[in-house]
């Protein structure tokens, strides 16, 4: 089988390009949607557990089958246009939600060579992506013509500024150790046990540990969830941007949701945590990815339903006098020690 | 600048001390009771709809047609009619309608019943299709039961 | 937001709160006219829920009016009860025995801390925080199980009658609440550190949402939001009815008029209702529960009657006005929550959407109460 594909490689280089594009493409299509679909029941559970209840339990075991149900159901419903919409730009923004989020796991690599593109400016593309996610759900929320949507739309916006400036600065400071976009060359220079981590790279920058918190908050700000939810905030906004949503439409934003958090989460993990490596240099390999990322959106759940909502200017608040500060002055000490030494 | 940097510090530890508690009820056991599959107990006093009180000397019910109930009700769903049987001197129950759609569940009727003839049931289980099904027949309820 | 600058009312837009919306729990509709995300002007819009209360009681003989009390302020059925009952007994001249006095101040206590959990909850879910809804719905269901094994109810309680109470408590109701308060305790103690503590809630309460001193008597708000403005009052101790002038219990007060103020004298709160039952337990006398001289038929002689309690959310008064007959000829609810909710329109101008809901849930309103 190998060889006859590489006799294929050899004498049709092209078309197993596509070959391997399409292979690329059906995989992460598959993963995002079952990433999203059970990383649902996993919340449900989660939450249940933390709320002293059970959790979903009626749908197959365990309530394994619950997110088929919730699929079935969503997709059974009326695609309903409420009067006076903008049409396109209405059914345009769930899928462009949704679209974005999987153009972010192109350049992700998940192990050695598990990666459907490799880019050198990796990073820079998932920013990019990442940033048109919020447009998707500005146009939503502008084209549904509600009020709520409206007054979501402008928060969504307003967050967007606060939570990318940190962010970005944090990622300015960890580049300038790491010397690379590529996410793979990233990776690699963190082999060995988790004292060569960017998380521990105490000698780049003593302020490395805070400066993984900061990108951790901002990847929440990012993902729209608690304490950073105001785009949604369902007591104040009923659902935000989703409001007029039904159906898939709103099915799509649902899963997006999740599938940044996927991203976010795996993006933490390569930048700080090593990426495929294992904590004590033994067995590399893509699971050691896949813990550290379903730990940590674990641990985006846990905070989801341990807090209350900030409110926008709570976040600029937050954004300004905290995160911006200390994530300059972590440049500032970042580009003095990789400069003397 | 100290000020500043407590402040950070406080609230940080405030998340984190959050986030503890939250982590701890993960580990204890649920408390919820698992509706269908377990039910709860009901207490005694449990006011549920109205029932007739079965009385074992005579195999059937207390009622003596005295219309207090029906009087004291707030809501006016309760209607019972009594016919006078022949060789009997006082009146026998023959209709009682409680219109369960319009009863608020308050108890008044059974506190004014002189022979205490009425008494709660402890069903808490309704649910129907039609308004029909909340007319009970309490004659009928009681002949029913076993 | 400048307090000067005022948008022209054409260049705002009217956003309803309401009748349907997440955090107004229940039908109160608010007619807001927003300047972007700031309030420049708020109108509570009532009666979607309006039943007729005072209106119903001129159609039914005293006692038949019971079961109504319960229904205007579900959360706090029993302190209604109590209100009414000592109403009609005020006009009968009845004297309750003393043991049904200290079983309608224990269950109307416990009814107080369950009124106030569900508060809690629902309050910090209107911050956003999903979670202590269930912990604080945990711990009200411990005081209705322990409610629902004297009154045979969970929510309308419908359970004093004029003269005492039908049914007497029992020893494993007192163990219930003696274990009850033990682990309400404890409980406060975690609702603090997971809640109070927390620096967004912090950051999100304090210093805003004022309602000063002036406002509360503008409007005649009572309760906790009178005390959260530092107004030192409470008909438990100011007018003291029933038997509450025996016990031992501080009335919280906090000055600082904010949100943060309202919601640390609902917690100060608790623990002083705890500390009336723990008192009420332990001196908890024997004896008959109802009254023997109540007459059949109830009909209280002409004359003008009025009575006040406190409840979870205010100072409750019911003035009725009898003819002599067997239906009361007037019967006017003062309800706690109408003019605590008439505040929220002057009290939220010029704040935040997000801020104005946690403004309007730390009000504590129970629609049906405002709309009767």
């Amino acid at each position: 089988m190998l060889s006859y594909l590489n006799y294929l490689n050899d004498t049709m280089p092209c078309l197993m390009a596509i070959l391997r594009l399409i292979v690329c493409i059906v995989c992460i299509l598959a993963f995002v949607g079952l990433n999203a679909a059970y990383l649902v029941w996993l919340e449900r559970k989660l939450a249940g557990r933390i709320q002293r209840r059970i959790g979903p339990k009626e749908v197959g075991p365990f309530g394994l089958l619950q997110p088929l149900a919730d699929g079935i159901k969503l997709m059974t419903k009326q695609l309903f246009l409420p009067d006076g919409i903008d049409r396109i730009l209405y059914l345009l923004a769930p899928m462009l939600v949704m679209t974005t989020a999987f153009m972010c796991f192109v350049t992700i690599p998940f192990g050695e060579g598990l990666v459907a593109r490799e880019l050198d400016l990796g990073l820079l593309a998932i920013f990019a992506f990442a940033s048109i996610n919020v447009l998707g759900l500005l146009l939503g929320a502008w084209a549904s013509r509600n009020k709520y949507s409206m007054i979501s739309s402008a928060r969504v916006v307003s967050q967007n500024v606060a939570y990318e400036i940190p962010m970005l600065l944090v990622v300015a400071s960890l580049l300038m150790v790491t010397g690379t976009l590529n996410l793979h060359d990233i990776v690699a220079e963190q082999a060995g046990g988790f004292w060569n981590w960017n998380v521990l790279r105490l000698n780049a920058s003593p302020l490395m540990p805070v400066a993984f918190l900061i990108f951790f908050v901002c990847t929440l700000a990012e993902t729209n969830r608690t304490p950073f939810d105001l785009a949604e905030a369902e007591s104040e906004l009923v659902a935000g941007s989703f409001t007029e949503y039904g159906s898939m439409g709103f099915g799509l934003f649902f899963m997006g949701e999740y599938a940044n958090m996927v991203v976010g989460s795996t993006l933490i993990s390569i930048l700080f945590l090593g990426g495929w490596n294992c904590p004590f240099g033994i067995f590399p390999g893509p699971h050691w990815l896949f813990l550290k990322l379903y730990a940590l959106i674990s641990t985006v759940m846990w905070i989801r339903w341990t807090f209350p909502r900030t409110t926008f200017y709570g976040l600029l608040n937050l954004s300004w006098k905290v995160l911006i500060p200390i994530a300059l002055v972590n440049l500032l000490i970042t580009g003095a020690l990789v400069k003397v030494f | 600048m100290a000020a500043y940097i407590k402040s950070i510090l406080v609230g940080t530890w405030s998340l984190i001390a959050g986030l503890a508690i939250t982590l701890r009820f993960v580990f204890k056991p649920v408390v919820t009771c698992q509706y269908p599959h377990a039910v709860p107990k009901i207490p005694d006093r449990y006011r549920g709809h109205i029932d007739f009180v079965y009385d074992p000397a005579t195999c059937s019910h207390k009622c003596i047609v005295c219309g207090m109930c029906q009087k004291t009700c707030p809501s006016g769903c309760i209607s019972l009619e009594g016919e006078k049987l022949e060789g009997a001197k006082k009146k026998t129950l023959s209709v009682y309608q409680l219109n369960f759609t319009t009863c608020s569940l308050c108890g008044l009727c059974v506190e004014a019943c002189p022979t205490g003839a009425l008494t709660f049931s402890k069903e808490y289980n309704l649910a129907g299709f039609d308004e029909k099904e909340y007319h009970f027949d309490l004659i009928k309820r009681l002949q029913e039961r076993p | 937001m400048n307090a000067e600058y005022q948008l022209p009312e054409d260049e705002c837009f009217v956003l309803n709160l309401g009748p349907q919306h997440p955090s107004t729990h229940g039908v109160a509709r608010i007619k807001l006219t927003l300047d972007g995300e700031y309030i420049c002007k708020a109108e509570p819009v009532l009666g979607y829920i309006h039943r007729m209360h005072e209106k119903m009681a001129e159609n039914r003989t005293w006692p038949q009016f019971f079961p109504n009390t319960g229904r205007l302020d579900y959360l706090h059925a029993l302190a209604y009860n109590q209100n009414y009952a000592c109403l009609v007994e005020r006009a009968l001249a009845i004297e309750v025995p003393e043991r049904a006095e200290y079983i309608r101040v224990i269950t109307t206590e416990l009814n107080r801390i369950a009124s106030h959990m569900v508060w809690y909850g629902a309050f910090v879910l209107d911050l956003g925080g999903f979670t202590p809804l269930l912990y604080t719905f945990d711990d009200r269901e411990q005081i209705l199980d322990l409610l629902e094994s004297v009154t045979g109810s969970r929510l309308t309680f419908s359970y004093f009658r004029f003269g005492g109470v039908p049914n007497d408590i029992d020893d494993d109701f007192i163990a219930g609440t003696k274990t009850f308060i033990s682990r309400m305790r404890e409980r406060i103690k975690m609702y603090h550190a997971l809640i109070t503590k927390n620096v967004i809630l912090i950051n999100r309460l304090k210093d805003i949402g004022f309602i000063p001193a002036e406002m509360c008597r503008k409007y005649g708000a009572s309760g906790p939001v009178a005390r959260g403005a530092g107004i030192d009052y409470d008909v438990r101790r100011n007018e003291p009815y029933s038997i509450y002038d025996r016990f031992e219990f501080e009335i919280p007060v906090y000055h600082e008029a904010d949100s943060m103020a309202r919601y640390m004298v609902r917690m100060d709160e608790i623990l002083q209702s705890l500390r009336i039952i723990e008192q009420a337990i332990a001196t908890l006398p024997a004896g008959p529960i109802m009254a023997d001289k109540v007459p059949k038929l109830i009909r209280p002689p002409k004359g003008d009657y009025y009575h006040a309690v406190e409840t979870a959310r205010g100072r409750l008064g019911m003035r009725a006005v009898s003819d002599g007959s067997a239906i009361p000829w007037r019967l006017k609810l003062r309800t706690p929550c109408f003019s605590n909710m008439l505040i929220f329109g002057e009290a939220c101008r010029g704040m935040l959407l997000a801020d104005a809901v946690a403004l309007f849930g730390s009000l504590d309103l129970v629609i049906p109460d405002v709309d009767k």
